[in-house]
């Protein structure tokens, strides 16, 4: 609007109609798109979500039959489902907290110094990350059978640890690359040790990085499938169990389990978001 | 490590300038080479310096000549290739930042973005088990000084950078330091706050009474500021003096062109009489310059003149014997409006820039392509010292500076 009352005005009519024209157009396409995209992104979350009401009687929970929140009061009526949840949820758990120390180190070292070796660490992660799980869980379960390591939940754990630290170590070096080194020196020149300056200093600054980290480590943990079905032996996790149990029917406390992971997930998001918010 | 530990070795390595107070810090042959993977750049070269206590101390010098390495060596951050830093007597290279009894201000403030700013102040205390009560006095007090009192539960992100300015400022002061170190504080204010801040920061650094070393490329800025400065180049010391030496007499001819509007006028010494030379010129004209024996003048060889352009005079005639005088046409007059810029090509073919007060009675003293003489009192004829010499020859020329 204001472009009409500057001295300009009359240079800018050539590309005002080109402008112009192409406005209107703009403004039910963008919309649509982003419509769609949603659609497609939140369509299987929301048929998870709906079946978890559903009042099904038979096997399969794939048509409508009523409203009724049975499968949440009956939740843990299914003993191995239950025992599956409750080590994803215990090797979620360790295996984020495991990962970020891990990774938030290695990340901080590579974004801070160049050393002997900082360029092979670079490598391996983006190989780490870049190499099709299949491999990765293949190769880790050839070590275990060589070692002979009884396979079962702390294997999990290993192999989940494993392919986790380059996630938190990749997020924590961006975000220490962006990071005032003078700000250390500061923490220094006023006193502070070596880790006192890393505890009050470098990793409240990292601290949105190291969460983002946690948070990547902690869904990859609860829904990996290929590497912890090469490493489980006996074990059963959540995601072990609904494949599964797919082949003869999935019940409805699985949509259950699943919206109320989806909804602690959610939560996580949100407070990462405002936590950010307030500190940077 | 006990050797240097005496006191008297540094004071014959670097006689601490007289009248001066006890020195603060002194820094021994100290040098510092970096290896990068374009080879190996050698930063500072072997610099000698006397700091004393409660100075307003400038490094002064083009960007890269190594101000920020000499100023990090001080402060802990990078440690010499070579030399000595003794604070108050004691060799601290080798002790870590947090163990100096320093502190910095940084060219970015370097401000903790997740801390308030009484948190900002007060980390240094923090660290030094500084009871709650004397903490809370303490910044209370540093917020004053520095004006930001009311502003302590703000983030950094959310002051001015003048204000930022001012916090880092407090952050280090608050811990009485024996000396603190400002890297360029001011290069990112704009002129205006900057020149206010210039005030602010003497006046701020005559009420604490510390020692302040200060680093700038702003030629005005370390006049303005300080007590003495150095002048730096390449690594190496060019000059040190009170700001009224340096820019009066500059000694080398980098100086010269680096302060102020410098005028430079090289020629062959056709004569020497005592110490003072006289130069070859054109018929009538006249360069005496005294004490140039000690700038390495023999008859027979060139010599690099400099006049501040302030000090030169204008006129039609001929002045009077006793004057330094030069032919000249003036090329150019430009109204500045307390004083008018002139200038004016000789006959040797160099250009001399004049300056005149635009006084209440003066009339246009010469228009473009008038003919003119140019003339000045022969003590304000100063001579250079060649920067060629081999080094260790300029070094000890230059690090007994301030006569
Ligand atoms: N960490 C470093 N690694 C390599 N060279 C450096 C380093 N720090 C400074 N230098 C070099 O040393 C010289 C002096 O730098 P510096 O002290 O920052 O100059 P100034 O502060 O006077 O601008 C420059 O040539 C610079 O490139
Ligand atoms: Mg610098």
């Amino acid at each position: 609007m204001s472009t009409l009352i500057s001295p300009q005005a009359g240079r800018q009519t050539t590309s005002r109609p080109d402008r112009a024209g192409r406005r209107p157009r703009r403004r039910w396409l963008l919309p649509l798109w982003s419509w769609l995209v949603i659609a497609w992104l939140a369509s299987p979350i929301i048929v998870m979500i709906v079946f978890g009401f559903n009042d099904t009687t038979g096997k399969f929970n794939i048509r409508w039959q009523g409203f009724t929140l049975r499968w949440y009061r009956d939740l843990f009526t299914i003993p191995d489902l239950t025992q599956a949840l409750e080590n994803s949820l215990t090797i979620a758990v360790i295996v984020t907290v495991l990962a970020t120390i891990m990774g938030t180190l290695l990340g901080v070292a590579l974004g801070r110094y160049r050393f002997r070796g900082s360029g092979s660490i670079n490598l391996l992660m983006f190989a780490n990350i870049a190499a099709p799980e299949v491999v990765l869980g293949a190769a880790l379960l050839s070590l275990f059978l060589t070692v002979g390591v009884p396979r079962g939940y702390w294997t999990i754990v290993i192999a989940q640890v494993m392919f986790s630290i380059a996630y938190v170590a990749v997020t924590v070096r961006a975000r220490m690359a962006g990071l005032d080194p003078s700000l250390e020196e500061a923490a220094r020149d006023l006193g502070a040790g070596p880790y006192a300056t890393f505890f009050r200093v470098t990793l409240p600054s990292i601290m949105p990085g190291v969460l983002a980290g946690a948070l990547l480590t902690c869904a990859l943990s609860i829904d990996d499938f290929i590497i912890t079905s090469f490493n489980a032996g006996n074990t059963v996790t959540f995601p072990l169990w609904v494949y599964g149990a797919s082949r003869t029917g999935v019940p409805p406390q699985v949509n259950v389990m699943g919206t109320l992971i989806f909804m602690l997930g959610v939560l996580l998001a949100l407070v990462g978001v405002v936590y950010n918010r307030r500190k940077v | 490590m006990d050797v240097v530990k005496t006191p008297q070795q540094a004071a014959v390595t670097v006689e601490p300038p007289p009248g001066e107070p006890v020195p603060a810090i002194e820094l021994v042959k100290i040098a510092k080479t970096f290896s990068s993977r374009r080879g190996i750049v050698t930063a500072v070269d072997a610099i000698d310096l006397v700091i004393g206590e409660g100075e307003f101390f400038s490094l002064l010098g083009p960007s890269g000549c190594g101000k920020t390495t000499t100023l990090r060596m001080i402060g802990g951050f990078e440690e010499p290739t070579e030399g000595q830093i003794l604070l108050y007597g004691d060799d601290v290279v080798g002790v870590p930042p947090n163990h100096r009894d320093v502190n910095m201000v940084f060219q970015s403030y370097a401000l903790f973005p997740h801390m308030s700013v009484f948190e900002n102040v007060a980390f240094g205390l923090r660290r030094k088990a500084v009871s709650k009560a004397e903490t809370k006095a303490r910044v209370g007090d540093m917020l004053d000084l520095v004006q930001l009192d009311g502003k302590s539960d703000r983030r950094p992100r959310e002051l001015s950078g003048g204000q930022q300015q001012r916090v880092a400022l407090a952050r280090a002061l608050v811990n009485r330091p024996r000396a603190l170190l400002l890297d360029e504080p001011l290069a990112a204010l704009d002129l205006k706050l900057r020149q206010a801040m210039q005030l602010e920061l003497k006046r701020i650094q005559r009420e604490v009474g510390i020692t302040f070393v200060f680093v700038t490329h702003d030629q005005n800025e370390a006049l303005t500021m300080s007590d003495r400065l150095v002048v730096m180049n390449a690594g190496r010391i060019e000059q040190l003096g009170s700001p009224r030496e340096v820019y009066e007499h500059p000694r080398t001819r980098f100086v010269a062109g680096f302060i102020g509007t410098s005028n430079l006028i090289t020629g062959r010494v056709r004569a020497m009489d005592g110490s003072t030379a006289l130069l070859e010129a054109a018929a009538d004209e006249c360069l005496v310059v005294p004490e140039a024996a000690s700038a390495g003048a023999g008859v027979g060889r060139d010599l690099d003149v400099t006049v501040r352009p302030e000090k030169i005079v204008i006129s039609e005639d001929r002045p009077g014997s006793g004057r330094c005088a030069i032919r000249g046409r003036v090329a150019e007059v430009v109204y500045l409006g307390t004083s008018t810029q002139y200038a004016v090509a000789t006959a040797g073919g160099t250009e001399l820039s004049v300056f005149v007060q635009n006084a209440s009675d003066a009339d246009d003293i010469a228009g473009r392509g008038a003919d003119v003489w140019l003339s000045w009192r022969p003590d304000h004829s100063l001579a250079l010292v060649t920067t060629q010499p081999a080094p260790a020859e300029s070094r000890s020329d230059l690090s007994g500076g301030n006569q």
